[in-house]
Parts: structure tokens; sequence; C-alpha cells
């Protein structure tokens, strides 16, 4: 690792590489701050991974919290604007069904109006017509400036423009106290994930961007920040069955979000409080799925039907508002701590709470925060200006055709053409099901932090499809081994890591085509391949 | 519990049961022949779960390679119906306006019936250089084509003058389906047809209207004037069946259009040729082993001949109808030709841009052929015969011509008390 990252002081450390970390590094170096992240495995492990990828309307939010709502309109329409190839923009319905008080739909028109949200009921008849998968006993329906985002890409475009815009980057390094001198945080500790070492970096100010991870981090620091994890448990469909997001028009409640997103489609969430000891380990019970099909099925009918590709859950950082340790208010707005004021410690901002919608909008809270701390005047541009493949430049697609094109358009934007694919090899595809290309893999090797199958899966969606991972596993391990000059036995590592992983999603939903699709797997790895489970030992402890 | 709602997984033409195998694509014949078409499995369900999403990932230049063999169905263990998928996709998805060789191509009964009036200049013509030459820089019909001669007296009209009134002589009946090859190509094989069946006691009838079956329609892109003549062949079939006529045709491409195209591809109710409509081999031979029918054979009769199995006759798994009656004659030194496709894909074949990988696709084919050294190669399919007698110098007959040639009508008819 280069040294001199850890020689220099910086203005900014920012702990967490979810997305409210990667927008804050983003935010700060735009800022001309000088800036470190570092996150303890890779980018996007914690909820920013792990959630619908619904860009909100703020209509869900619109009757119980208009604060909430109004931020989410807001950076629903900044969002579609500085990260359009990461946004699909096919708005969504909030139905409401026989069971459904329809009076409610009244008050949920009138408050998302309050809000700016431009909500449009219609014919149920028409809403048929246009998502013909939706529950057709509707009752009501409204139309709402829905979405769909993928953190994952959102998340690495903002590391990419922190990047470009000077800020350093440290993945798998994990913060394990703080440096704390005459009441001040100057920096933290470190131990490098994957080699054990042990290092220091230095910064003027601290910012805790890790979730709700931020409550240990906090601990560490000596401050107590309340939180109250929340799990919720979500379903990917095999591929999409509906275009629009289908919502449930009442108060909000278990599965009632249907999101649909590249090829698949989305049901969430249930919501259940869990220890704070628990958050590193989350699984979906047989209950949660039930609840998530059953519900799901009275959205969209075809759910009950359909293939289910896996099942993963997440933890909501909520936030306790101060002075209030008992959690009775909990808020899902932004809430930026800063320790100085607040507990008599200087350097060290938290900033959680909030949702992924309105992480862009966390991170210019935070910024402003440590601006002022830093007496740097500079205002913040994060909102008008595109991130990286965003541009308003168009892409042209090329003479000679290649069937990868417009998937790699969709995951890069303006940056495709930046992907190598001058010769058959470059555009021969390692994962099928999603259609990456050997150029698309060695882009992301390259250009994104990316030395295991499991970080290579998050940018590039490799193994997220029908066979997850059965075809394009071993494929993308050759490259993985060659390009980052991993040995053998690391590899191999890898690739049963990765397909554990992939086998920990599809375990909750192991029936049909699934479970078919896991077995073949399994032969074609364990029984023909001869690969088996990594050792306890050798095994990192990463979600 | 959870997984009782999900019993049964129900997906557009099973496109999730798809475990991703790839077994369809080892046994794609462009596949093993081009780099350039990504296989059935990506083609097919792979690429429609991004289809969906949007239409833009529809790949026109890819999914045109397909040369709609069915082949990948055959070998999908999980009945995912792949080149389905494909088929529908480019119907669905296309924005292309079909050309005009497409039209020509695909209209067989419009283009036969013009043809057939004047068959002679246009067989004369079809095969004069200057004309092939334009059909091949202008419209992009492969000149190394040749397309199949006209017939100046059509089936039906021999039929009518000829045939028609001494089938009702007959107390069982069947309606034949002659297709347009039969109609305007070759009335020969309509007549060995009709002497067969004669022969074991079943008058042939014609459909009240018959229209080409649509094959060549649903794979240019035109599939509305391909349902409006299912319909009406669906109708006819009808017809038939309340007259107490099964339907029975001689080519296998004909009689798997319209007994899984229909229903699959143009969403026809078409049960009524589910359940009566048969390849005549199948037919006779159920009829010759249920012991309902016995057949006598020339003993002069003396004949090597090789039968090649027709992608769709695998698709149908009716080849064993086929070869069994074959075999069934004394006379003949029977060889099975590995299965594989020859290439042509009916029209597919006959267009420029394909020319080089139909003829790479029934290489293997051909070799086998040659080296057989046989009389006769048989199959069911005519566009099969096309290519194979355009590659190898082997006359290709259908099987219903081989049993024409080889029975013994008088001593048939005796036996079956005639």
């Amino acid at each position: 690792m280069n040294t001199c990252i850890f020689e220099k002081h910086y203005d900014i450390i920012i702990i967490g590489g979810g997305a409210t970390g990667a927008g804050t590094a983003r935010d700060c170096a735009m800022r001309g701050l000088s800036t470190l992240l570092v996150e303890r495995y890779d980018f996007t492990t914690g909820a920013t991974g792990r959630n619908h990828g619904l860009l909100h309307s703020g209509a869900r939010y619109a009757v119980t919290d208009q604060e909430s709502a109004t931020e989410c309109i807001d950076e629903n329409m900044i969002l579609r604007y500085i990260a359009k190839p990461y946004v699909e923009e096919h708005d969504g319905l909030f139905i409401t069904l026989p069971e459904d008080d329809l009076a409610y739909q009244e008050k949920f028109v009138e408050s998302c109006w309050k809000a700016g949200i431009n909500a449009k009921i219609i014919d149920p008849k028409e809403a048929i017509q246009m998502e013909p998968s939706v529950n057709p006993t509707l009752i009501g329906a409204v139309q709402v400036p829905d979405g769909s985002i993928d953190p994952f890409r959102l998340t690495m475009a903002n590391v990419l423009d922190a990047q470009l815009h000077g800020a350093q980057v440290l993945t798998y390094h994990e913060v394990t106290g703080f440096i704390i001198e005459n009441g001040r945080v100057m920096g933290v500790y470190l131990r490098d994930n994957i080699t054990g070492e042990k290092r220091e970096a230095r910064a003027e100010i601290t910012i805790n961007a890790a979730g709700i991870w931020g409550t240990l981090v906090a601990r560490m620091a000596g401050v107590n920040v309340s939180m109250f994890p929340a799990k919720g448990s979500l379903l990917i469909f095999g591929h999409r069955v509906n275009n629009m997001v289908i919502n449930r028009c009442r108060k909000p409640a278990n599965a009632d979000i249907l999101v649909p997103g590249d090829a698949i489609t989305v049901i969430g969430t249930t919501s259940d409080r869990v220890p704070i000891e628990s958050v590193d380990d989350m699984h979906v019970t047989p209950e949660e799925v039930e609840v998530l099909l059953s519900e799901g099925a009275k959205l969209a009918p075809a759910l009950a039907t359909t293939r289910i590709l896996r099942a993963y859950a997440g933890v909501r950082p909520l936030v306790a508002s101060d002075n209030d340790p008992s959690g009775r208010s909990i808020s899902r707005g932004i809430v930026c701590l800063d320790h100085e004021t607040r507990d008599g410690l200087a350097g060290f901002i938290t900033i959680t709470g909030g949702k992924l919608m309105t992480y862009r909008m966390m991170a210019e809270v935070a910024t402003d925060m440590a601006c002022s701390k830093l007496g740097v005047q500079q205002k913040c541009q994060t909102a008008t200006t595109p991130l990286p493949g965003s541009d308003k430049s168009t892409v042209e697609e090329p003479e000679n055709h290649l069937y990868a094109f417009n998937a790699r358009v969709g995951r890069h934007g303006t940056l495709a053409p930046s992907i190598a694919a001058m010769d058959d090899y470059q555009n021969s595809l390692v994962c099928e099901c999603e259609e990456v290309s050997v150029g698309e893999v060695a882009h992301a090797i390259e250009n994104m932090h990316v030395r295991t199958l499991t970080q290579l899966r998050r940018r590039v969606r490799l193994g997220m499809g029908t066979c997850q991972g059965e075809l394009c596993a071993l494929r993308a391990a050759g490259i993985l081994c060659a390009s980052c000059k991993k040995s053998i036995e690391e590899e191999m590592a890898d690739l049963a890591e990765f397909l554990n992983e992939r086998w920990k999603g599809m375990y909750p939903v192991g029936w049909g085509s699934t479970l078919s699709e896991a077995q073949l797997t399994s032969i074609i790895y364990q029984d023909l391949c001869g690969i088996t489970s990594p050792s306890m030992k050798d095994r990192r402890q990463e979600p | 519990m959870a997984t009782d709602l999900q019993l049964t997984n129900i997906s557009e033409k099973d496109l999730e049961q798809c475990l991703k195998c790839s077994i369809c694509t080892v046994y794609c014949p462009v596949s093993s022949v081009t780099p350039l078409y990504p296989g059935p499995k990506h083609a097919g369900p792979d690429g429609e779960r991004y289809r969906i999403k949007d239409r833009r990932f529809y790949d026109e230049d890819a999914l045109k390679m397909c040369l709609n063999c069915k082949r990948c169905e055959v070998a999908c263990p999980h009945g995912v119906q792949i080149g389905d998928i494909i088929q529908t996709a480019r119907i669905k998805y296309s924005r292309h306006p079909v050309g005009l060789r497409d039209f020509m191509l695909a209209n067989t009964d419009l283009l036969g019936s013009v043809a057939t009036k004047a068959a002679p200049i246009v067989n004369y013509m079809t095969k004069a250089a200057p004309v092939k030459s334009i059909l091949h820089n202008v419209m992009g019909i492969e000149k190394n084509r040749t397309f199949p001669d006209y017939t100046s007296r059509t089936f039906e009209s021999w039929y009518k003058k000829e045939a028609a009134a001494e089938q009702d002589k007959f107390e069982k009946q069947v309606s034949y389906f002659h297709g347009c090859y039969v109609n305007y190509n070759f009335p020969q094989l309509g007549k060995d047809l009709v002497k067969v069946m004669n022969a074991i006691g079943y008058g042939v009838k014609l459909l009240d209207k018959e229209r080409c079956c649509g094959i060549a329609l649903i794979t240019n892109n035109m599939p509305n004037l391909a349902r409006k003549q299912g319909k009406m062949n669906l109708k006819s079939m009808r017809h038939s069946v309340e007259q107490g006529r099964p339907i029975i045709a001689t080519s296998s491409t004909c009689t798997f259009t319209m007994r899984n195209e229909y229903e699959h591809i143009l969403h026809l109710d078409n049960e009524i040729a589910k359940n009566n409509l048969s390849l005549a081999t199948r037919f006779i031979c159920r009829l010759v082993e249920e012991g309902k029918v016995r057949m006598a054979f020339r003993k002069d009769f003396h004949m090597k001949v090789a039968y090649h199995t027709p992608c769709h006759m695998e698709r149908l798994g009716w080849a064993v109808y086929s070869t069994n009656l074959i075999k069934k004659i004394p006379g003949v030194d029977f060889q099975m030709l590995e299965s594989q496709c020859c290439g042509i894909g009916g029209t597919y074949g006959f267009k420029k841009e394909n020319y080089n990988i139909s003829q790479k696709i029934g290489e293997n084919l051909f070799l086998q052929i040659r080296e057989a050294q046989v009389d006769y190669v048989v199959t069911d399919c005519e566009t099969c015969k096309w290519q194979l007698e355009m590659s190898v110098p082997i006359p290709v007959i259908n099987p219903i011509s081989l049993l024409a040639q080889a029975l013994d009508v008088e001593e048939t008819r005796k036996l079956n008390q005639l």
C-alpha cells in the first residue's frame, strides 16, 4: 500500500464506504478539501447494497413525515440529473386494494402535493393498461414520480468523482480506534483487513458515515450515538415482472413496495428490530419470505408463480433523537451530530439516519458542518455537477455490432466508450446473464478497486443474473487471477467464497428452479472442479 | 408455507426454467459454425430478460441468424421453449419493414399460383445466369441457389380431374394437406400419397380451402398474414374432422407449424390440429403396427437408402414412424444418418447473407451422404430435399414416394380386402 497516504495530514477522514461516505468524500473533495475515505471491507457492503434500489418520490412518507417526503422529491429530481445512467425513470403507482380504505387516497394525494410531489389520481383501468402486472382488483391508483436507482453504481460513481477531485480511498481498512489528543479527534488507527497491518491516518476532522456501524464507531471515540438497528428483508425475482414501481396506498407496512430494476424485480421490505451485535450476520427467515411473498402477490399476482433468485437483508440505521435514549421518537430524517458541541469532543462529526435517497443531502450537511469548522467558504456543487458517466454527451452505438453494448452503456453511461472493445476477446462475454464482457471486467479491475469476485459483482453485476454465478464465476476468476497477479490458491479461495455468498442468498428461497440451479452450480464447482468451502481460518469475516 | 404459493413457476415460454446449462448452445447448428451468433441461450432466455426491460436490447442482427430449427428445444432438459422465445422476440421487437425479397420468399402461395401459370418460362428464367445475378445483387437471393421447378399443372387441378371421383368409393377417408411444394412444384408426391392411401383402403380428400401453413411468413416477420392463413386452415380442418376425416400431410415442416407454431408463436387455438393432424408416415405406420392395414411389396424392389431427420421432425419426435415404415420394405437396405441440420432453414439458406453459414452447417451431413453411397436419401422435408440435392449429387425423396415405388398395389389391395 502506498505509504505516503499515511504520512499526509488530511483535512477530512471519512469512515464508511456506503453511499453517504462516498457522497461525503465527493463533496469534500469538490470543495477542495484533502480527503481520505476509509472502508473496512468493500464499498456498498452495508445498507447501501441491501435495499430496494428505489428512487423514492417521497410519496411513501408524505402522510407521516412531510420533511422526509420533501427531501426525497428534491433529491429525486437531483439524482435524475446528476446520476442519469444509474437511474430508471419509470414512475410508480400507489394502488388501493378492496381491503384498503379508499379515503386514504385523498389524504395521500393532498400530502404529496403539499410536499411538492406530482401525484396524479388515475383510473384503475388506466393503471392496468400502464402496468399490466398490477393486481387487477385494485379500486384506486395514484401515479407518482418514483423510479429506481442502482446503489452500487451510484456509490462507485461518487467514489470515482471523489478520486478525480483528489480524494484518497482505502478499502479493507478498518478503524480500530481514534487518535484523541487534548479532547480532539486527530485521526484514526487503521487495520488493513487483508494483510493485518496496523497504520494510522491523521486529519483535522473525522466524519463517521458508517451507517448502523456508526454507533460502534462512535463508541470507540467514547461518545454515544443511540441507534436502533431495523432489519429489512427483500426478495429478488428472476425477471422484471413490473415496469413501474407498485406501492400500496396506505400507511407504510411490510412488503408493500415492488421495484423493477435492471432485469429483475425486488419486493420488500420487512421491518424488525435486531440487536446491534447481530448486524454483521443477517439471515432471511422463512417467516419473512412468507410475508414478502404473500403480501407481494397482492401488489402483482404474478409474484406467486415467478421464480425467486435470492433473498437478502439489510439494516437501517435508525437514530433515536438526542435526549431520548428510550428511542420512542425515531426519525427517518437526516441526523448530523457535531460531537464538539454535543459531547465536547472536537474534530468529530457523525452523519447518519436518512436514506439512500438522501445520501447526497446528508453528505452536503456533513460537509457544510466540516467546512464551517475549517473556515472553508466553498459552496456545495454536488447537486448541479453530474457524476462521472452522466455528462451531457451521447454515446454513439459503434458500427460493428456488439451484443453487450447496451448493457455496458446502461451500467457506465458516457464512460462506456472507455471500456476496451477492440477485438473478439475483449468483446466476449464473461457473465452471459448480465452481458458483462472481458473488457468491462478489465475496466472494473483497473479503475474500481476490484480484487475479488464479490467486488466485481458489485461493480458490474457479474453473477447477479439468473444463474447466480454458475457460468461466470470461473471465467471471471481466471481473469482476476491473471490481472491482479494473485496465486491460484488465493483465487480458488475467492471463488469458493463467492459461490458460498451466492448460495447464502439462494438458500432461503431454495426450491423450484432456484434449487435446481444451485444444485447444478454445486455439481459443476464442487463435484467437477473439486472446489470445496474455504476453511474457517481462511474465510474473511466479510458480510 | 411460502412454497405453497410457489408450487408452480409460470413464465412466458418457460423462460425461467432455464438453468443456463448451455446444452442448447452445444446443439445449435448456427453456433457451431459462427461466433457471431450468441447462441440460443443468450439470444433466447438471457436476452429476453433484458428485452422485457427495454426493447433497445433487441438485437436484430444476432437474432435473425437463428434458423428456427428448434434443435435447442429438443436439447433443453427443462422444456424451455427457446426457439419460440427467439421467434416471438423477432416478431415483437423488430421495427424493420419486411423487404421485397422476404415478402416474395415467404408468400409461397402467391408466388406459386402465379409461377405455375407460366411454369416453363419461369423455370428457364430462374436458372438463367443474368436473372440469378439480378436476384443476387438486387434482391439478395443467393446466386448459388436454384429455385425448385414449378409445375404447369398443380396438384389440385390434377386431383380434381384425375382422382377426386374415385375417392368416394372408399369407406374410410382422410383429408390431405398437400402444402405449397406438392401443389406448385412437385405433384408427384401427392400422387404417390393418393396411390398408397388408396391401396390400403383409404380415400383421399382435399380440405375445403388450403392455404400455405405460414412457416415462411412466421420466420420472415409477417405474423398477421400467417395468422389469417392459419385460421383458414384450422377452419377447414375442423370441417374435415366433423365429416369424420382426420388430416394427413407429407411435409414435416407444415405439420410441425400447424401443430406447434400456430399455438406458440401465433397464439391460435389449434386443438383441432394437435388432435387430428398427423404426418402420413405416422398415420400409416400406426395402422400397420396396430394390424389395421397390411402391405405387400414388389419382389423386384431393391434399394439402398439413408434417412435424414429434418429438424422439425426431430422436434415432433416422429422420425421413428418414417424410419419404421421404410424398414418394413423388404428390399430396402436402410441406413440412418446422424441427426443434424442440413442448413437450409426453409427460406433462410436462400438469402445471400446466410449462404455461407447454411452450407457450413450442412457440410458434415453432406459428407455422411457422400460416404453412404446410397440410391436415395429419404427425408420428410422438402426444403431439406432442395438443400441436399443442391449440395450432393444423390436424389432425395419423401418416404411416401419410396413406399409408392415399393408397394405391390394389387397385392396390398387384396390383403386389405378391397
